[in-house]
């Protein structure tokens, strides 16, 4: 018995690196499952892809479109808490950032926190941040007039120890 | 490490991406929001969104005046190079020729190819993963060089190219970022090329490491275990013990050396050394592999010191284990076949930790987890349990898609509702609009050119006004009725020349002001023919967008229902299969589990019943041994025990 057990834990710590758990299955079928939901992964990335396009023509359309992103400023060391925007005085969004958000806009993600649409001409855009900045708190407000002309509006937000508004 | 090394490449590959939006270039905000996604390691939804910017991208006419056209080739990268993190690395070679073809700086495609090789590697494709590492070329981000070289080692090893995997591991055996791998590997890779004196001498050395790493020490851990199983196998365990006594009491391997441990002692014939690793190993988890046979082994050494008493105890607890492990077993196997096992961890809340895995072994309605440890640690099990995961969330967002169509469809109904009685007056208004438009256009269009042409030709009487046109209307028909009738003078004609010659003298000495003047009209009244341009293309633009709102999408939403309805069968399908794989698993393993229980119940039941014989047996031996000297001592008269009054051996 002793021997046994001996040769079976033997060979099994030594060929470790070299084999794979079959567990019954061989490992063609396993290759082969996995090759299938890696194409219906595909299919679904092309429909969603499709419907975000159907989506952005059929709700937002470019005549009206409007969408506002939120980044943080290169460099800075600005960690936003929570944001609010009003759009002509109505409040369109508002949003709480857990720190996998806030560690993706510092590495340059740029967050899309509202997407509408409004009639060509000038709107009011009231803007709100709490976060902190080198440790401390703070509370910061903005106001911005944006002019919404034939194509889409596409506007950024910039955080950082003052609020920037590009206009893209 | 291997997570370690994921997170960082992961850092190292975005930053770099990053790194190149300097302030002088456009930020493309919809790239920039794929990214933001694929750092919360949302590879869908990052993948996603990049592919329809891809895809509106290459749809337009002039590409390069779109902000992506400065990123497109880190978007095509980051797509390939994103869908090797979503494990897609099969995708029509995109992602491979993303990623190895990817215009983009030698150390960002390396690592992503390093990565690529790194999955082949675990999925046992070693020719792929041969082939990948191969393309590696350039310079390599300073992070990944030993790992690289490591993961290279270790593809020749699955290639059988042990001479070229000794060659790499011999020149990176040193550096202290692969320290215990590289040795451990090298020991494999000489015991691969029949170097074995060599091999052993090598695990000798990689089991003298020097780390604080967890991950080290388990490698150290696991050279020792290794190198005492080898030498127990030939036959040397005084030697093998030494190298048990190395390895952690606290470690991953520590109840293999322990198992290990007492059987060198029992190989040595010195059992009183077994009992003390044995009875520690024996305290441990009953789950374990180790502690299930140490059950048996450790009454085998007190049996071998003539302790049957004891043994016989310990191989009845034994007994009593095993069928309460057996029962346990059944159970599991009835709980997975119910489904219970998946539903346990499918569960959102575990799903959301980075320590999932671990936390398994807690699940409250999966008790059989303390037996798939080793199953749920392998490759294959976690890469089937991440599918598994996947089609999970892909049916889910499958399913929310059909009911957004649903809301779409109802949202256009609406719109055609709205608009299409508005439509028939307005367009009647518009055409009736349109036709005037037209011709006032071509009227100004006409005076434009005539004041063109009057700049090379002048024509004052162009610039004649109305009343001097009316006066010399007048002033001709006078001068017609006189010539033909009888009243003519000289002296009327020379009053028709002065006042014929008094209009023209007005409209050739103010020819010069009336053209300015005229051009300055032309050009006011181009304003108002913008804004009515304006006004007329926003018109346009607006029935366009109304026209638009509600046709040409039926077809669109039928196909894209249609496909969902097929891609969420399809997942249906394959969440049934992978599910199934995974019980098969489960109970695969749990079923040798039993298997081997079994075995050692048998054992049990055969050394339980050996022990009691030689406890009973020599116990009458003790109590013989008694009464022949009580008898001898009082000289007794009464005569031997018979044979039927010998108690029999406990069967």
């Amino acid at each position: 018995m002793m021997k046994k057990i001996i040769t079976v834990c033997s060979a099994l710590i030594l060929l470790t690196p070299l084999t794979c758990w079959s567990a019954g299955m061989s490992r063609e079928q396993i290759k082969g499952l996995d090759e299938q939901v890696q194409e219906i992964k595909k299919d679904v990335l092309a429909i969603s892809a499709e419907l975000q396009l159907l989506e952005e023509k059929l709700l937002y359309p470019s005549t009206s479109q409007v969408s506002l992103f939120v980044s943080v400023a290169k460099g800075s060391n600005y960690i936003p808490d929570a944001m609010q925007i009003k759009l002509n005085g109505k409040k369109v969004a508002h949003h709480i950032y857990s720190f996998k958000e806030v560690n993706a806009m510092s590495r340059g993600g740029v967050q899309r926190i509202y997407t509408g649409n409004i009639r060509g001409g000038e709107h009011r855009l009231d803007i709100s941040v709490i976060g902190k900045s080198s440790g401390s708190k703070s509370k910061q407000q903005t106001t911005y007039t944006l002019n919404k002309g034939v194509g889409p509006k596409l506007v950024e937000i910039n955080l950082g120890t003052a609020i920037t508004i590009k206009d893209r | 490490m291997n997570t370690k090394v994921f997170i960082l490449l992961a850092v190292f590959v975005s930053s770099s991406v990053i790194a190149k939006d300097s302030a002088d270039v456009k930020k493309d905000l919809f790239f920039s929001e794929g990214l933001y996604y694929a750092y919360q390691e949302q590879y869908f939804d990052a993948i996603s969104k990049i592919d329809a910017e891809l895809g509106q991208y290459y749809g337009l006419d002039e590409p390069e005046l779109n902000s992506l056209h400065f990123y497109l080739n880190h978007a095509e990268f980051s797509i390939g190079d994103f869908e090797l993190y979503y494990r897609m690395h099969n995708r029509a070679g995109r992602a491979i020729k993303s990623v190895l073809e990817g215009n983009v700086e030698d150390v960002i495609r390396n690592d992503a190819a390093y990565r690529l090789a790194k999955i082949y590697h675990q999925k046992q494709q070693p020719i792929n993963a041969l082939h990948t590492i191969q393309r590696i070329k350039g310079e390599v981000a300073e992070k990944i060089k030993y790992d690289l070289e490591l993961l290279k080692a270790q593809i020749y090893i699955s290639n059988a190219k042990f001479t070229d995997a000794i060659e790499v591991l011999e020149s990176i055996e040193s550096e202290t970022a692969v320290a215990g791998y590289a040795s451990y590997n090298l020991a494999i890779a000489y015991i691969g090329n029949n170097e074995t004196a060599k091999g052993i001498l090598q695990l000798d050395r990689a089991g003298q490491v020097n780390s604080s790493d967890k991950a080290v020490l388990a490698m150290r851990d696991k050279a020792n275990l290794a190198l005492g199983y080898k030498l127990m196998e030939n036959k040397q365990p005084e030697r093998a013990a030494k190298y048990f006594e190395r390895i952690r009491l606290d470690g991953p391997f520590s109840n293999r050396a322990l198992l290990g441990s007492g059987w060198a002692a029992v190989a040595a014939e010195k059992f009183k050394q077994a009992i003390v690793p044995w009875s520690i190993l024996a305290k441990r988890n009953v789950t374990n592999q180790s502690v299930q046979e140490v059950l048996l082994g450790l009454p085998f050494a007190y049996g071998k010191l003539e302790a049957h008493g004891k043994a016989a105890v310990l191989y009845g607890k034994a007994l009593d284990i095993y069928s309460k492990e057996l029962a346990n077993l059944d159970n599991s196997i009835k709980s997975i076949r119910e489904g219970k096992f998946l539903e346990a961890v499918v569960r959102e809340e575990f799903r959301k930790d980075k320590n999932w895995l671990i936390n398994l072994r807690n699940l409250p309605d999966a008790p059989e987890t303390h037996y798939l440890m080793q199953l749920l640690a392998s490759n294959d099990f976690q890469e089937s349990l991440k599918n598994y995961f996947d089609l999970d969330d892909l049916g889910k967002k499958i399913k929310s898609w059909d009911g957004h169509l649903d809301s779409y469809t109802e949202v256009i109904g609406h719109r055609r509702n709205y608009y299409t009685p508005l439509f028939p007056p307005m367009q009647e208004k518009f055409r009736l609009l349109d036709s005037r438009m037209k011709l006032r256009l071509a009227q100004r269009k006409k005076i434009a050119d005539r004041l063109n042409k009057m700049l090379i030709a002048p024509r004052p009487d162009y610039l004649a006004k109305v009343n001097e046109r009316i006066a010399l209307n007048n002033i001709y028909g006078i001068e017609k009725k006189y010539k033909t009738g009888k009243n003519s003078s000289s002296d009327i004609d020379d009053r028709i020349s002065r006042l014929k010659g008094v209009i023209q003298w007005n409209i050739e000495t103010e020819y010069q002001d009336r053209f300015t003047e005229a051009d300055k009209n032309l050009r006011a009244l181009n304003e108002h023919i913008e804004e009515l341009d304006r006004k007329y293309r926003s018109f346009v633009r607006t029935r366009q967008a109304a026209t638009q709102s509600f046709i040409g999408y039926d077809d669109q939403i039928r196909q894209l229902k249609n496909r969902i309805r097929f891609a969420s069968e399809k997942i249906e399908l394959l969440l049934a299969r992978q599910g199934h794989f995974l019980e098969q698993m489960s109970i695969s393993e749990l079923e040798n589990r039993r298997k081997r229980i079994e075995a050692l119940q048998i054992k049990a039941r055969f050394s339980v019943a050996e022990s009691y014989d030689r406890a009973v047996k020599k116990q009458q031996n003790l109590e013989l041994e008694k009464q022949k000297q009580e008898s001898l001592k009082n000289k007794p008269e009464s005569k031997p025990a018979s044979e039927k009054d010998k108690p029999e051996g406990n069967k």
